[in-house]
């Protein structure tokens, strides 16, 4: 069963409670942004910097759909059916009026990530005044840097023309600054994960990672933060983690993209078989919570070689990814690896490949999950977790 | 005390029951159909017809309907059970073992007596023996007569669909241009043997070592075909349709 919190710590059991439903969170967030006369901005990857966006006090909202039914099926009678399920719900959430954030959106900002993605921008803009942000996907050359630097202080002007605002250097250092110390407190969480026995549970991770995210203000999002993983840390030197002190479940990496959407028949599934997963990389995971921003430098040279620099699987190469997984398995003593990818995610689902070489190399287990949003796959997807785990013991 | 393993497969269910000793004292394959609940009770019934009722064994359940067998001590995944059966099976510590399946084919790799590495395919039916199934009946054979006549084939043509709704459009349309029945026949055992070979890939495996496990190991013209793709030769056991349950037996006279 899925590992609960003691009860007998009332202070962290409201606080991870106040965690479970993100997606009420979120839709409160919205409203009361839109309410306040806040410019509202959708997004879908980290590569929209938050920094400028949250420069001038506009909100930041992901529009990355997360559910199959009713996007998935309305997005195919426009969209190929062998698509991406993130890709094709994020699609029909706007296409039907199902998201509150794409419902509030005063601009949608996408980047030139994936094929699919940047083909379906094109429809999107049918509905939705959309921006595209052009990544280059080579992070090594010189010149993809200055390109993306560019291309970053055209999205500050558009940002400034579009609604009429100045962003000023000072007002981007400040939104640097905060958010440096944002992703800080989130690494501090998927560290607790280090702990032996780990000081949180893998969905505890996940449900606290999608409900801070919709904690508008920043300084309170730190604070809350902080002060859980303090309490948390606490809870675990006394002996009041969610497992025994002398318990020690194997130790799950998890890897891949659009994991959220997925997480009931993988996630859930593997810690419910005794796994503990002990941290994320891929998509939403350590790498760009350990990777902050130069405070010390121009900021929007800081802000473009940070964003450049975060590994995700549509850079070509991607050894930063790779050198980061490796170290990722030794710093957290990892025992298992499970990559989850969807149907036709591409990028993710190739480097899976190599991720499995280098479990072999280090002769840490692998499985490579590829699922779907859609059901009727959960049987298999838990026969797969067992066997992983039955060979683990 | 005896040790009963039941494998309850999408297709057929199989049952091995162990003495003390660990020695086979009965077996036997039963169809699945539609409630695994009641067949579940029927391979109980025919335990107890063999003189070992209900309260004289440990049992380990596997298989797709694991679940619904309500008197097992334990489920354990088929993924555990064909490696540990097909390890007393072949009596030998290392070896790749393909057991197809009438739902999944699974490739797994065998180290030290205990299984290392594992890949299964996902919920498409390519490459299974649901597969092997529909394209008889899209033939009007059964499944014996289509490798046999596979084996008849003058003039090879290769099936290329990967998915079973795919190919079997190609076949009717093979079957449309009047293309001979063991022509046809030839290809959709081939494509099966592509398919398991493309899955070899992802797992590390020694062509000197190949074992076969599943209701399939009992079709020759399979086991030559696959030998053939895989460059080396495949072998099987009269027994090895059993992995499954026997190593669920197994398991369960290691229960405490």
């Amino acid at each position: 069963m899925a590992k609960e919190y003691h009860p007998e710590n009332p202070e962290l059991a409201e606080i991870l409670d106040s965690f479970k439903n993100s997606r009420e969170l979120g839709t409160m967030a919205v409203k009361s942004a839109h309410e306040a006369g806040k410019v509202i901005i959708g997004s879908f990857c980290q590569y929209a910097p938050m920094e400028i966006i949250n420069a001038p006090g506009f909100c930041n909202f992901s529009l990355c759909g997360l559910n199959y039914d009713p996007p998935v099926p309305l997005a195919e009678t426009k969209l190929p059916a062998n698509l991406c399920p993130l890709i094709k719900s994020s699609y029909g959430n706007v296409l039907g009026d199902y998201c509150p954030f794409a419902h509030y959106a005063d601009l949608v900002v996408g980047e030139t990530t994936c094929d699919g993605k940047k083909k379906m921008y094109e429809m999107l803009a049918e509905m939705k005044p959309m921006y595209v942000i052009h990544l280059p996907n080579n992070p090594d050359w010189e010149r993809s840097l200055e390109a993306w630097r560019d291309e970053l202080e055209k999205f500050r002007k558009e940002l400034e023309t579009r609604f009429n605002v100045t962003i000023t250097d000072d007002d981007l250092r400040r939104t640097i600054k905060i958010s440096n110390e944002e992703r800080r407190q989130q690494a501090r969480i998927y560290e607790l994960g280090k702990f032996d026995p780990p000081a949180i549970t893998g969905m505890q991770m996940r449900s606290v990672m999608s409900s801070v995210y919709y904690l508008i203000d920043k300084e309170e999002k730190v604070q809350k933060m902080t002060h859980m993983v303090d309490l948390l840390e606490e809870a675990w030197r006394e002996g009041k983690g969610p497992y025994k002190p002398d318990e020690h479940p194997p130790r799950i990496l998890i890897s891949g993209a659009a994991i959220e959407g997925v997480k009931e028949k993988t996630l859930e599934i593997i810690e419910d078989l005794g796994g503990a997963i002990v941290c994320y990389e891929g998509c939403c995971g350590i790498s760009n919570m350990r990777r902050p921003i130069d405070e010390t430098k121009d900021p929007m040279t800081a802000l473009a070689e940070k964003y450049l620099d975060v590994p995700c699987a549509v850079m070509s190469p991607n050894q930063r990814r790779y050198d980061q997984f490796r170290d990722t398995l030794d710093e957290w003593k990892i025992d298992g690896v499970i990559s989850v990818t969807v149907h036709s995610c591409l990028p993710f689902g190739i480097e899976s490949h190599t991720l499995g070489k280098i479990c072999e190399e280090k002769g840490v287990p692998f499985m490579h999950l590829l699922t779907d949003y859609s059901p009727g796959d959960e049987g298999q997807m838990r026969t797969r977790i067992e066997a992983f785990m039955e060979m683990l013991h | 005390m005896n040790f009963v393993g039941i494998d309850m497969g999408s297709t057929c269910s199989k049952l091995v029951a162990l003495n003390e000793a660990k020695e086979i004292v009965y077996k036997e394959v039963v169809p699945t159909g539609w409630n695994c609940v009641e067949t579940a009770e029927t391979l109980l019934s025919h335990l107890e017809a063999q003189g070992i009722p209900k309260d004289a064994f440990r049992s380990v359940a596997t298989g797709y309907g694991r679940v619904s067998i309500p008197f097992a001590d334990k489920c354990i995944t088929e993924i555990s059970c064909h490696g540990k059966g097909a390890v007393a099976i072949f009596d030998e510590p290392d070896f790749t073992l393909i057991d197809i399946g009438g739902q999944d084919t699974k490739v797994i790799e065998i180290k030290g007596g205990s299984v290392k590495n594992f890949y299964m395919n996902d919920k498409c039916s390519a490459g299974t023996g649901r597969f092997l199934e529909i394209m008889a009946g899209t033939l009007g054979v059964d499944l014996n007569k289509l490798c046999e006549l596979g084996r008849q084939s003058q003039n090879h043509v290769s099936i290329s669909s990967m998915c079973t709704v795919f190919a079997e459009s190609e076949v009717i349309s093979l079957i449309g241009r009047g293309t001979d029945k063991a022509d046809i026949a030839y290809g959709i055992v081939e494509s099966i043997a592509n398919k398991v070979k493309s899955q070899m890939g992802r797992v590390s495996s020694d062509p000197a070592h190949l074992r076969l496990s599943g209701g399939l190991c009992e079709v020759p013209f399979l086991l030559e075909l696959l030998s053939e793709k895989l460059g080396g030769e495949v072998k099987t056991d009269p027994l090895a349709r059993y992995a499954g349950a026997y190593g669920a037996a197994l398991f369960a006279s290691e229960l405490k």
